[in-house]
């Protein structure tokens, strides 16, 4: 039950001639939910773009399901939700069309869909909440509901881990809490969970452990840091610095 | 009408029948991923093609393919690597394609109104054998972008997603560059290098207007562009005009119609349901980028 769905082994990462992970390792086993703590820049991005091979390693290795990265074609067993939804070049697409799009890791490109992924679709939508949403263009959703859309396409496929970038930045609290309920479900089925965050809010109680990333490197992994003063307040804008030696405000990277 | 007896009318028609299914089926992926004038860049590559066909006295049309799909290609490798200097390494290829083109139909035997019949295109020209490679590649470049739809609309809606699901992205990036290579060069003979974009473009930006989906969308895209399509050459026919201009010119009439009327049908709709006020939606107050 225990064995490692996400292994990243010293993995280093550099945009150009800047770096932005320098030997990073973490290890995801089966079953847990992980998030990955940061300021603006810190690189926390990166280390789950990396995970899931969008961005090359400049060293290190990354392993997934036991397989490294180049030769990992199981991909159906991932469910990736994006920051956020592009806007594209402006062709409407209706909130089913998009979560649909989750079927094609498990169904193939050539195969048409047939009952099981419409059901799949159908419930990945309830989970969310936007059932009643599902025929109608996914632009007329406000931004919390496109983020709900964003999970119930990575639900869609049924994965056993969840990769989630920022999935509650600016995003209104209705659209909060059911992604935290679709989420506790997700993990109450056995699934893994990564998920980068700014500020954890209702996703808390979820979090088994937290990795804390500053200038590139991790420098906590362990329980999740416990806000203190005016900034346990649930009101409290986020942006102090994770680590000691940080420099403090929202602007300095 | 009894002009449609001609075999060369009937000819015109189902040429500009099948192009005007085909351009907005392709279109559509274009239009989704900020695409929408490649078809334009393209046609300026498949006119030195053109050229090189007539000086070489070979199938102007089985070259510009060739050609064309070379330089829709090296437009999708520029375009995958994300470089800044993408569209000025698109501008060189787009210039030099057109000056190219206008420089070997010079150098060949052909006369001006020859390149006018490219630019412009010539439907009451097509031969037999034209008008079968037109219905051909037409048929499979139509089955190919409504068959694969759902992968298609994928890559051209979310790419990394598209990835991190393990489609073959790049396969499917090359296949919508040289579909489209193929669509400008059968759409050549009809509407000409310098339109073909128009066929591609307004119905689907005319759809756009009125659908909630992306599948209504494109059939709705695919009907208005059958529509431009045999309006515009009826048009020709009745009126003695350009064929290529008239199929065009019905394509954007159709895009004001439906864009003004869909305007309308929500105006009205909103005046007759007053509507409960929509909820405020909570401020999104996005304060990172990492």
């Amino acid at each position: 039950m225990n064995a490692p769905v996400i292994a990243v082994q010293h993995a280093a990462v550099g945009y150009d001639a800047r770096t932005v992970l320098r030997d990073v390792s973490l290890t995801v086993t089966a079953g847990e939910v992980v998030a990955v703590l940061g300021a603006n820049g810190s690189g926390k991005s990166t280390l789950i773009r990396a995970v899931l091979g969008l961005v090359p390693l400049s060293a290190g290795s990354v392993t997934l399901f036991g397989r490294p990265l180049r030769r990992f074609r199981q991909w159906e067993r991932i469910g990736y939700v994006p920051q956020r939804l592009g806007a594209g070049g402006g062709v409407p697409a209706t909130v089913r069309e998009v979560v649909a799009s989750g079927r094609l890791a498990r169904r193939g490109i050539l195969r048409p869909p047939g009952a099981a992924d419409r059901a799949a679709v159908d419930g990945a939508l309830r989970a969310v909440g936007l059932a009643d949403r599902a025929d109608d263009a996914v632009a007329t959703l406000s931004g919390g509901q496109q983020q709900r859309a964003l999970i119930a396409r990575a639900l869609a496929g049924h994965p056993e881990l969840l990769v989630l970038d920022e999935p509650t930045a600016g995003v209104d609290a209705t659209s909060q809490e059911a992604f935290a309920g679709a989420l506790r479900e997700f993990v109450d089925g056995g699934g893994t969970v990564l998920l980068v965050a700014h500020e954890l809010g209702p996703l808390r109680p979820l979090i088994d452990r937290a990795v804390v990333v500053h200038a590139g490197e991790i420098c906590h992994d362990g329980p999740v840091p416990e806000p203190a003063g005016h900034h346990a307040e649930p009101d409290h804008d986020h942006v102090h610095p994770h680590c000691p030696d940080e420099p403090v405000g929202l602007w300095s990277n | 009408m009894e002009l449609f007896q001609y075999p060369y009318m009937q000819r015109a028609l189902i040429a500009a029948l099948v192009i005007g299914l085909a351009a907005p089926a392709l279109g559509i992926y274009l239009v989704q991923r900020r695409l929408a004038l490649i078809g334009d860049g393209i046609g300026h590559v498949a006119l030195t093609g053109v050229g090189a066909g007539l000086l070489l006295n070979r199938s102007p049309v089985l070259v510009a393919v060739i050609v064309a799909s070379l330089g829709a290609v090296a437009v999708e490798l520029v375009r995958s690597r994300g470089r800044t200097s993408g569209d000025l390494a698109l501008a060189l290829l787009f210039y030099g394609g057109i000056a190219g083109g206008v420089m070997l139909v010079g150098l060949s035997d052909s006369t001006p109104s020859n390149l006018l019949a490219y630019l412009f295109g010539s439907l009451v020209t097509i031969s037999p054998p034209d008008l079968v490679t037109i219905v051909v590649l037409g048929a499979v470049i139509l089955v190919l972008m409504v068959a694969l739809r759902p992968a298609l609309f994928a890559v051209s809606h979310d790419e990394e997603y598209a990835r991190v699901s393990g489609l073959p992205v790049r396969a499917l990036n090359m296949l919508i560059a040289i579909t489209t290579a193929v669509t400008v060069t059968i759409a050549m003979r009809a509407v000409g290098v310098l339109l073909i974009s128009a066929l591609m473009v307004v119905p689907v930006a005319a759809a756009q207007q009125v659908a909630r989906g992306f599948r209504a969308t494109m059939t709705a895209a695919m009907a208005l562009g059958l529509f431009a399509a045999g309006s515009g050459v009826w048009v020709a026919a009745t009126a003695n005009t350009a064929p290529g201009a008239s199929v065009v010119l019905m394509a954007i009439a159709s895009f004001l119609v439906v864009a003004l009327g869909g305007a309308a049908w929500r105006a009205v709709r909103r005046h007759r349901v007053p509507a409960a006020a929509p909820a405020p939606e909570p401020h999104e107050v996005v304060l990172e980028s990492s």
